[in-house]
């Protein structure tokens, strides 16, 4: 009774060979039936996310957010979802129309995709392949392909922008993600997302809290979510890469943006909050959804925050904090890290733990100190008008102002 | 082994039918009515001079570059990153090397210039 899940799995599976089927058949249908129920859970955490996303958000700016459909709005998404099926989609004349028709599945398709190696609980994971932290990677990268693809076949040059946009962001972004990764799995010794899990017994948030936060921020930027939401500036581009797109189209760039989010508090959950432990996790491993879930939720939340609360930056601020913050921050981390683990290979857990989070304090203090210093010698800004603001021009010409 | 990469490859077709669905039902039940004007480029209501998919200024290809740079020296960490608690001091020393280098790479672009959004 504890693990309805590999018992109902054991269940169907001794079913279908008692109808006589193969053995690789079995297998088959099985695997077939697990990615389509981890991809449909998926999708439906969707549906309670942007009720999640608009309660929050409305509470955030002092409003009640939607609370007419059903108790609390809770039927909103749903309704959200009917309508949006029902509207019209329209492809523009001058659509590439094998990229443009193309481009919404694999947006989604690509973040649905992590979803296949993230561990739930201790008996539940899709698959458990040895180079996960690299799968994570490469799949995730997939989206920027979607982006690009999106942009350049819908005939718009706002879209055109937009995509050039998201395609330097995401570039940019995605070294110090990958380098902040590489953290947990030096401390893990491995790169399969289970022996991850498994290694910590000490959350890696204790450990290494830099890579935790630069791994946010850049996983963050991943996306384009507002403070980074560049490549969808409505000021500047109108909606950026998805301009042309309308109806259940639009709707998919939507939830994967969702879904991409959620998927990076699943992520940090697995590689920093410990996964699916917590207490009675192991002998009960539907407790390990729970504690899975709730973490993943509490990825989200921050997220959100942070978009709620931080204005949109400029794009040459964007790339330069990428590029002279946050890459040399985890590069010096990595350093710190190797050479610390390596120290206090034979310490016991208190020490090893305490070391590194000392260590990585102490850096987050250096790099403070360092910023402040770089503030003080900065040289000021260049002032081309020195006179006094005047709103009205003066009248004579033999004022003080030539 | 076989197995854990069935599975992926299985997911990747459940991943890429689930989204064609949803947008494959709209097809079906949704009104269709275009026209001229709505199939039109959307320019906030302007027309479209010339061609729609310009050329512009790239002013980030060196990024790019730098980043093509990075990405597959951190490839060659990761396998170091892994077979960590095996190695010995010197070899970790050696990685230090490694990745001093990529530092000293960052220090020189970003000496050069390229780092600045001109």
């Amino acid at each position: 009774m504890s693990d309805p899940i590999s018992l109902i799995s054991t269940w169907f599976h001794n079913l279908l060979l008692g109808w006589g089927l193969p053995e690789g058949l079995v297998n088959f249908i099985g695997d077939f039936i697990g990615a389509g129920v981890v991809a449909t859970v998926a999708m439906l955490v969707v549906i309670v996310l942007i009720w999640v996303e608009r309660k929050v958000a409305g509470r955030m700016q002092d409003r009640f957010g939607p609370n007419r459909a059903g108790p609390y709005g809770l039927l909103q998404p749903i309704a959200d979802v009917i309508k949006i099926m029902t509207k019209e989609l329209i492809t523009p004349d001058g659509a590439d129309l094998i990229p443009y028709n193309f481009a919404p599945i694999l947006s989604v398709a690509a973040v649905l995709l992590i979803w296949a190696v993230v561990p739930f609980a201790s008996t539940v994971v899709g698959t458990d392949i040895h180079v996960g932290a690299l799968y994570i990677i490469a799949v995730g990268s997939f989206g920027i392909v979607a982006v690009l693809m999106a942009g350049w076949s819908s005939d718009n040059k706002f879209a055109l922008l937009g995509a050039a946009r998201a395609v330097a962001q995401m570039v940019s972004y995605e070294v110090p993600m990958v380098l902040a990764l590489l953290i947990p799995v030096l401390l893990a010794g491995s790169m399969g997302l289970t022996s991850i899990v498994a290694a910590q017994n000490v959350w890696f948030i204790v450990l290494a809290p830099i890579a935790a936060l630069v791994f946010l921020i850049a996983s963050m930027a991943e996306v384009g979510r507002a403070p980074f939401d560049l490549l969808e500036a409505e000021s500047e581009i109108v909606a950026g890469f998805h301009t042309e797109y309308s109806g259940m189209k639009f709707g998919m760039f939507y939830v994967g943006e969702f879904l991409h989010v959620f998927t990076i508090g699943a992520l940090i959950a697995t590689f920093f909050l410990g996964g699916w432990r917590g207490w009675g996790a192991e002998t009960y491993p539907i407790l390990g959804f729970v504690y899975f879930y709730a973490k993943a939720f509490l990825g989200y939340f921050v997220i959100t925050w942070i978009r709620l609360t931080v204005p949109r930056i400029r794009i040459d601020h964007m790339l330069a904090f990428s590029w002279k913050f946050l890459t040399p921050l985890i590069l010096a981390a990595l350093m710190v890290t190797a050479v610390l683990v390596k120290m206090l290979e034979d310490a016991n857990v208190w020490v090893y733990s305490l070391g590194l989070l000392v260590a990585n304090v102490l850096l987050i203090w250096a790099t403070v100190e360092i910023l402040k210093w770089l503030e003080r010698n900065r040289t000021p800004r260049r002032q081309t008008f020195k006179g006094r603001p005047v709103a009205v021009a003066p009248k004579s010409s033999t004022s003080a102002n030539s | 082994m076989l197995d854990t990469w069935l599975y992926i490859g299985i997911f990747v077709i459940v991943a890429l039918m689930i989204p064609a669905i949803a947008i494959v039902i709209p097809k079906v039940i949704a009104p269709r009515k275009p026209n001229f004007m709505k199939s039109e480029t959307y320019e906030c209501g302007m027309e479209t001079v010339g061609e729609s998919q310009v050329q512009f200024r790239v002013q980030y290809y060196i990024f790019a570059l730098v980043f093509l740079i990075f990405d597959i020296e951190t490839v060659f960490l990761y396998p170091w990153a892994v077979a960590f608690k095996q190695l010995e001091m010197f070899m970790v020393v050696e990685g230090l090397i490694f990745i001093a280098i990529l530092l000293a790479g960052l220090a020189y672009v970003w000496k050069k210039g390229v780092l600045e959004w001109a």
